[in-house]
């Protein structure tokens, strides 16, 4: 390791707004302690940053992304050319008001999207990690976030907010570094994956692995792509971020592109169609070991499990503010999963709102334009900035 | 102490018995009114449970930190002592189990306050006693069939209702006329027959 990287080094560009794009080598020095056992580093990390620390440094946000998600939160992906997966949440004047706010997003470690993951080259050997890559859990991703928020100077956290894996990421943020957190809003998650998603994962991960072009993991050196599975993997899992009855507004039982059926195996119906796309067009932006990797991260999260069975125990002395949201029609996280939190929470007399947004999106609804939940994260959001003194702009 | 004037009577009756920068949980919070009123005129650190949705996101929308629940299912998940006042406002008559709702509120709570619709008010036994019907009144406006309010008390079954179960009454406010800010006349002679509404402060006998 001649070349190995000093911590803290880091390539920055800023765009004309003053958006920053940069990529963190982090656990140079001291490697990162992962949940498996193993010592993990140096890795790189690549975020985006939005709007200036103030001085007293008490206005930073954190956005924790998705299973599939990147730091690309409000800008356009400069790879994609497609605006940022949460850009009617995070902009100038949004809820999270990045003229008022210093936003930091990062891809979690283990991705594919810029971050050190299963595709990247092993210093040791040259090669892609495949699967030598260490399993890492939710909390080994909050872990390397701090030591982003260390790098980039930010002591406390005035929010850590997130959808889906990113809820879990602001719970895990909440029991790992609770004095660093000013306000949490994990939004349609849970505290801890359940048996129906893990067996979704688990479908994903066996197409993947059945595709021959797999190769074991090691299909970057085999010249080959899971093309095929990763693409059945995406089709399966879209199917649950949905509802059946957006699904049934969107398509219902329209034919594509024929006036009757063609007693074939061809995507007769609409929503044949449309999850073909959906799983192609994934496949040329994701690689399919960090799905297998990310994917377990998120079955093997189980807050109460590392809190004695208790989830209560995990959250015991909080300051932290929460503000919990999920969607009616949501059936991969349902309300159930947000009110456990809630009494747990409660049960430690912790400061807590929670609001269930009325759609039929489904569990997708937190990337949509959602007037409710903007409307309630924004008075919540004030309601912080008001005890936090950060004032207005 | 002064109110805004939108403020509902019993609310300001209510807000005058809470010290200021305590720990307060609002049981039926509504959009908020009391724990805004609260927050700015106490500076209280308030909670709110609230039954319906639309009551729960205006009130997180204003700020507030609420929860959507109901006082007959979702105090059990509080620790003991957690705060200094629990408030349950013209709702414990819509409760399926009052004493049980009583004693968990001076569980959660170190102290408690009450209000509700005093059914011993003379109007209410004219109503009765002329009419043979139900009574409907402004604070009672349903017919029997459609009231929320399942366990309706006089002013003299709640003070036995305290007996027995070992609550002490710190303060006991019975009130008529109509309920807006100033509306109100406190009632201190016969209130379980002159007294429209009651507001009630309850600790725990020791």
């Amino acid at each position: 390791m001649n070349t190995a990287p000093e911590s803290g080094t880091a390539t920055t560009t800023v765009d004309a707004d003053g958006a920053v794009e940069a990529l963190a080598t982090l656990g140079a020095d001291h490697p990162l302690r992962l949940d498996c056992g193993l010592d993990f580093g140096p890795f790189q990390i690549a975020y985006r940053t939005y709007g200036r620390l103030n001085a007293a440094k008490s206005n930073a946000i954190l956005i924790c992304h998705a299973l599939t998600g990147d730091h690309h939160v409000a800008s356009n992906n400069p790879r994609t050319g497609k605006p940022g997966w949460w850009h009617v949440m995070v902009g100038p004047g949004k809820v999270i008001d990045t003229d008022r706010y210093y936003v930091v997003c990062s891809n979690v470690i283990g991705g594919c999207l810029g971050s050190t993951g299963p595709k990247s080259i092993d210093p040791r050997t040259g090669n892609p990690y495949g699967l030598t890559f260490p399993v890492i859990t939710i909390n080994d991703m909050v872990r390397a976030q701090a030591l982003l928020l260390d790098h980039l100077g930010v002591g406390d956290l005035f929010c850590v907010i997130g959808g889906s894996m990113g809820g879990m990421q602001v719970l895990s943020w909440a029991t790992l570094f609770p004095q660093r957190v000013f306000a949490a809003i994990p939004i349609a998650c849970a505290a801890r994956h359940s048996a129906q998603n893990i067996a979704f994962h688990e479908v994903g991960r066996q197409a993947i692995m059945a595709d021959p072009e797999w190769h074991g993991g090691a299909y970057l050196q085999a010249g080959t792509n899971p093309r095929a599975g990763l693409a059945v993997a995406r089709m399966a899992a879209h199917i649950t971020y949905l509802s059946e009855a957006a699904l049934h507004r969107k398509f219902g039982r329209a034919l594509q592109d024929r006036e009757r059926v063609t007693y074939g195996f061809e995507a007769d119906f609409a929503v044949e169609s449309y999850l073909r796309h959906q799983g192609s067009a994934f496949v040329d932006r994701f690689d399919a070991n960090s799905y297998l990797y990310i994917t377990r991260a998120m079955d093997y999260f189980d807050i109460a499990a590392e809190h004695g069975g208790s989830l209560a125990r995990a959250f015991q002395g909080t300051r932290t503010r929460f503000c919990l949201v999920s969607f009616t029609s949501d059936w991969l996280f349902p309300t159930s999963e947000s009110r456990e939190v809630v009494q747990a929470l409660n049960a430690v007399a912790a400061n807590v709102s929670f609001v269930e947004i009325e759609t039929d999106k489904g569990h997708d609804a937190f990337l949509l334009d959602e007037p409710e939940m903007f409307k309630t994260l924004g008075g919540f959001l004030e309601g912080c900035a008001e005890h936090r003194g950060i004032g207005r702009r | 102490m002064s109110a805004p004037s939108d403020i509902r009577g019993d609310l300001a009756l209510i807000a005058e018995m809470v010290a200021p920068d305590t720990r307060v949980l609002d049981i039926g919070c509504g959009d908020g009114q009391l724990l805004e009123l609260l927050g700015r005129s106490r500076r209280v650190d308030g909670r709110g449970i609230e039954i319906g949705q639309a009551g729960v996101n205006a009130c997180v929308a204003r700020g507030l930190s609420v929860i959507q629940g109901d006082a007959d299912n979702d105090l059990k998940a509080y620790p003991d002592e957690a705060f200094d006042y629990v408030i349950l406002s013209l709702t414990l008559q819509a409760t399926r189990n009052p004493r049980l709702v009583l004693n968990e509120m001076l569980r959660i709570g170190r102290r408690a306050i009450v209000s509700f619709p005093n059914f011993g008010h003379w109007r209410i036994r004219r109503w009765l006693l002329f009419r043979g019907t139900m009574p409907m009144t402004d604070a009672l406006a349903d017919p029997w069939y459609a009231t929320p309010n399942i366990h309706l008390c006089t002013i003299r079954d709640f003070d036995n209702l305290c007996l027995e179960l070992g609550i002490r009454i710190e303060k006991r406010v019975a009130v008529s006329g109509p309920a807006t800010e100033g509306g109100y006349r406190p009632v201190s002679l016969f209130p379980n027959l002159f007294g429209e509404q009651a507001v009630y402060l309850l600790s725990r006998r020791r």
